[in-house]
């Protein structure tokens, strides 16, 4: 506080700046979100930058089918001798991209249904019904559905995946807008003449980020599983691409003869989603006002 | 129960060995708190038969002390030093198992939230059994008949019957005696009681306190009686222990501290406290109103989607009148209505019928879209300072907003926000900050501020400064009534507290139950009520005969 007149400031005076760490430093100083957020950004770091060096992972080679794990072929081969090392590291280039554009749909569409459902009265019993006929939709027979319609891709996947996400999205903004409208600030806003879009965007929406990066996480390993139970099923994505359910669907037949084609790629699921669910976790607990509070204190 | 307040009144002197006596304690606040004790070196006694009130604003350490003695406090607050002796025994030198068997047995505590401290979904009867049912032997049948006991001794109407209800079945009032009855089940010794009657309307409050009084004076049980409000001390203690930030700055009996304070703090503390007797107010010009409302209706509920729901009145044809330059106090207690109609008025909430006349026009019924440009001649300030302002903006940002929705230019937005926040006694300066670095007395400035910024006709403070402290109170209504007087505004000030009232507005109107019973200027209304309700809420204003020094 620079210099004013006495007078001005005796009543009582302005708190002094408080060192506040900031979010990114909160969020690090957590465990789970540092230990998790460093397992993912390896598989990540793998995922992406690795294929650059490796061969295809559709090069077959015929005299070294099935081979178990050696110097040569890390992870082994599969039935057509292809290296299993490098289709799980491409495979976690599908699970990622499965994973964060599912995330991010379901995020921006629920996001905004939720803040409309939430907020205007009208909107919601109607908004809600309908969400409440999508959270019955199983992912799996919806994806079946949409592929035996429009074929096996990769968007035809990532929506099937998404549609049934939106609903939980939904649900949580509008249970966070449902709180926050009636705060005081929100009705001063109001009085004041302040328009809905400006009133959602300034005083709504920035209370339902916190929730929605939370929720955005488990949605996003929830997608991954989902995707390989669907290559596994062979209802995902195509197969001459390698995803890790489609490794293990194919390894499947060879699973008492040769474990490490079904092994090493559901390693690879296991540790990505964990991965992402620890940060997730974390994340829950330095952003839930609660639990953050005691941390600054 | 008349004779209860004479002799709270005469057992001034302390019994020979006192329930309670605290001894130099210190207790620690965890790192990175305002301040390194919550506490500091505090001495106080509890004698039997007396009630004993720990009195002071926000954060001055009066609730950890209740705590403290209860061992109830958070693991991070810790008692450092000192001494908390409990009918001789030391207890902060007591295990986790001892302070269980001493709460309940040798002291007991009653909350400020009857609702929340009571569990919602087990019968009262059985809450209160449950006391007995662990540290007594008594059988089954004896517990039923001792609960049954204590519940006739708290007044509980038809008590038998009440046995069986649960929490939400009661009232506030109810519950609070249910709670009062949990702490005797065991007759303890001592009586803990922490901002008891907070949460309760006047006339609840005025029972309570009686209830309290006379118990302790038939158990003959020490109370130590935590409040914040100098009215329900007059009405209560025996003696008195004011704290500002954790130390104790001065105690004495009663009357030594109600009436000839001796430490400035005190002595500020008790001038802040606003008199019953209503201010002298000038004249109004009655011939230019600028809020006229009429026959004003708002009901809630009534339309079910299967069946037709329960109807609540929240309003009733209530018709009022402000001028320029006046303020009208609406006083009422939970549940009169007095919020819903200030509340209809800004049109945060749509009447169901009736009219609302500001500037001309009539603007009770009208579209949303229709509303928009009259907004700027209503403007409200809410109770809660730390719930008013949106945590992630700016207090600059907050007041140019209303003015920018109007086309306001942002350079000239901002200017007038400098100039209004050197009015509402902030420094300009302090514009890029945000709200969590003020205090509630400076926030409920800046809320007064951007309620000016819009260059209102109307102003609405519903219960503006009843979250304040009485010293902070005192100021903020001091600068409500300031700047009334500098923009010529008409003021609607919604209250519970009759004292507030009683100091800043000209005319008062009396809300029960949706209806408006008695309205008039505030000096005649205070000297002579006509309604039986304005008489039985005057008359439990909590130390109303008390002339409080100044």
């Amino acid at each position: 506080m620079t210099a004013t007149d006495p007078q001005q400031m005796s009543v009582d005076d302005v708190l002094p700046e408080k060192q506040q760490p900031s979010t990114f430093a909160l969020m690090m100083r957590n465990r789970s979100v540092f230990w998790g957020g460093i397992l993912l950004l390896i598989m990540a770091a793998i995922a992406l930058i690795w294929p650059f060096f490796t061969g295809s992972p559709t090069e077959q080679n015929v005299i070294s089918r099935l081979k178990p794990p050696s110097a040569d072929f890390w992870f082994g081969t599969d039935f057509l001798g292809r290296d299993i090392f490098v289709r799980v590291v491409h495979g976690g280039r599908i699970s990622l991209v499965v994973g964060i554009s599912v995330a991010a749909i379901a995020t921006v569409i629920g996001l905004f249904t939720g803040l409309l459902a939430g907020y205007v009265r009208w909107l919601d019993a109607p908004v809600m019904r309908v969400m409440d006929g999508l959270m019955a939709i199983p992912a799996i027979l919806l994806a079946i559905a949409m592929i035996s319609i429009s074929g096996a891709t990769l968007t035809t996947v990532v929506i099937a995946i998404t549609i049934p996400e939106i609903p939980r999205v939904v649900r949580l903004v509008r249970a966070v807008v449902l709180t926050v409208r009636d705060e005081p600030y929100v009705e001063a806003a109001i009085a004041s003449g302040t328009r809905l879009p400006a009133i959602l965007i300034r005083h709504i929406l920035p209370n339902t980020i916190a929730p929605m990066i939370v929720q955005a996480t488990y949605i996003c390993g929830a997608a991954m599983l989902t995707e390989s139970i669907l290559g596994f099923l062979g209802a995902g994505i195509p197969p001459e691409i390698p995803s890790w359910g489609n490794i293990m669907s194919e390894g499947r037949t060879y699973f008492q003869l040769t474990p490490w084609i079904i092994f090493y790629p559901g390693v690879a699921l296991a540790l990505t989603v964990l991965a992402v669910n620890i940060v997730g976790d974390g994340l829950r607990d330095t952003l839930d006002p609660r639990i953050a509070r005691k941390m600054r204190a | 129960m008349t004779d209860t307040q004479v002799a709270a009144k005469t057992t001034g002197a302390a019994a020979a060995t006192p329930v309670l006596e605290v001894r130099n304690l210190s207790v620690a606040l965890p790192k990175g708190a305002d301040r390194p004790f919550a506490v500091e070196d505090i001495s106080f006694t509890v004698g039997a038969r007396e009630i004993v009130c720990v009195v002071g604003e926000s954060g001055s350490g009066k609730s950890v002390t209740a705590f403290t003695t209860m061992g109830l406090n958070p693991k991070e607050v810790k008692p450092v030093s000192g001494e908390i002796i409990l009918q001789g025994e030391d207890l902060l030198k007591k295990s986790d198992a001892e302070m269980r068997r001493l709460r309940g047995e040798k002291m007991a505590m009653i909350f400020q939230e009857p609702m929340t401290a009571l569990n919602p979904v087990i019968k009262v009867g059985d809450q209160i059994r449950e006391m007995l049912e662990i540290h007594t032997d008594l059988s089954a049948a004896e517990q039923k008949e001792r609960v049954l006991e204590v519940m006739a001794d708290v007044s509980l109407p038809d008590h038998v019957k009440m046995y069986d209800s649960y929490p939400h079945q009661l009232s506030g009032g109810q519950r609070q005696r249910i709670m009062i009855a949990m702490a005797l089940a065991l007759e303890p010794g001592l009586l803990i009681a922490d901002e008891p009657t907070t949460a309760l309307d006047v006339t609840t409050q005025a029972q309570i306190l009686d209830l309290i009084k006379d118990i302790q004076r038939r158990h003959g049980s020490g109370v130590l009686f935590i409040t914040h409000d100098f009215g329900v001390v007059a009405e209560i203690a025996d003696r008195i222990v004011v704290m500002q930030k954790g130390k104790i700055v001065e105690q004495g009996t009663r009357d030594e501290i109600l009436l000839k304070p001796q430490h400035p703090y005190t002595k500020m503390l008790i001038g802040s406290v606003p008199s019953m007797t209503p201010s002298h107010r000038v004249e109004i010009d009655k011939r230019s109103p600028a809020l006229i409302a009429q026959k004003v209706n708002k009901v809630y509920g009534g339309t079910g989607l299967f069946r037709k729901s329960r109807e609540v009145h929240a309003n009733k044809d209530v018709n009022l009148v402000v001028h320029r330059r006046e303020t009208l106090g609406v006083v009422g207690e939970s549940g009169s209505g007095k919020s819903t109609l200030a509340r209809c008025i800004v049109r945060l909430q749509d009447p169901t019928s009736g009219h609302i006349e500001v500037e001309g026009a009539d603007i009770a019924t009208i579209s949303e879209n229709a509303m928009r440009p009259h907004r700027r001649d209503i403007q409200i300030v809410f109770q809660d300072p730390y719930r008013s302002l949106n945590p992630r903006r700016t207090v600059g940002q907050s007041i140019v907003e209303g003015p920018m929705n109007f086309g306001v230019s942002e350079a000239e937005a901002d200017s007038r926000a400098r100039e209004l926040m050197e009015i509402v006694g902030l420094s300009p300066d302090a514009l890029d900050r945000f709200p969590h670095q003020f205090s509630g007395g400076q926030r409920q400035r800046i809320c007064i501020a951007r309620a000016l910024a819009m260059q209102p006709k109307v102003l609405i403070a519903d219960e503006a400064v009843s979250a304040l402290d009485v010293s902070v109170q005192a100021q903020v209504l001091d600068l409500l009534d300031d700047v009334r007087e500098r923009y010529d505004l008409a003021m609607l000030f919604i209250t519970h507290d009759l004292r507030v009232a009683a100091q800043i507005c000209d005319r008062i109107m009396v809300m029960q139950n949706g209806v408006v019973v008695e309205e008039g200027e505030t000096a005649k209304v205070y000297a002579d009520p006509k309604h039986e309700y304005t008489r039985s809420l005057l008359a439990a204003a909590p130390g109303r005969d008390v002339a409080f020094a100044k």
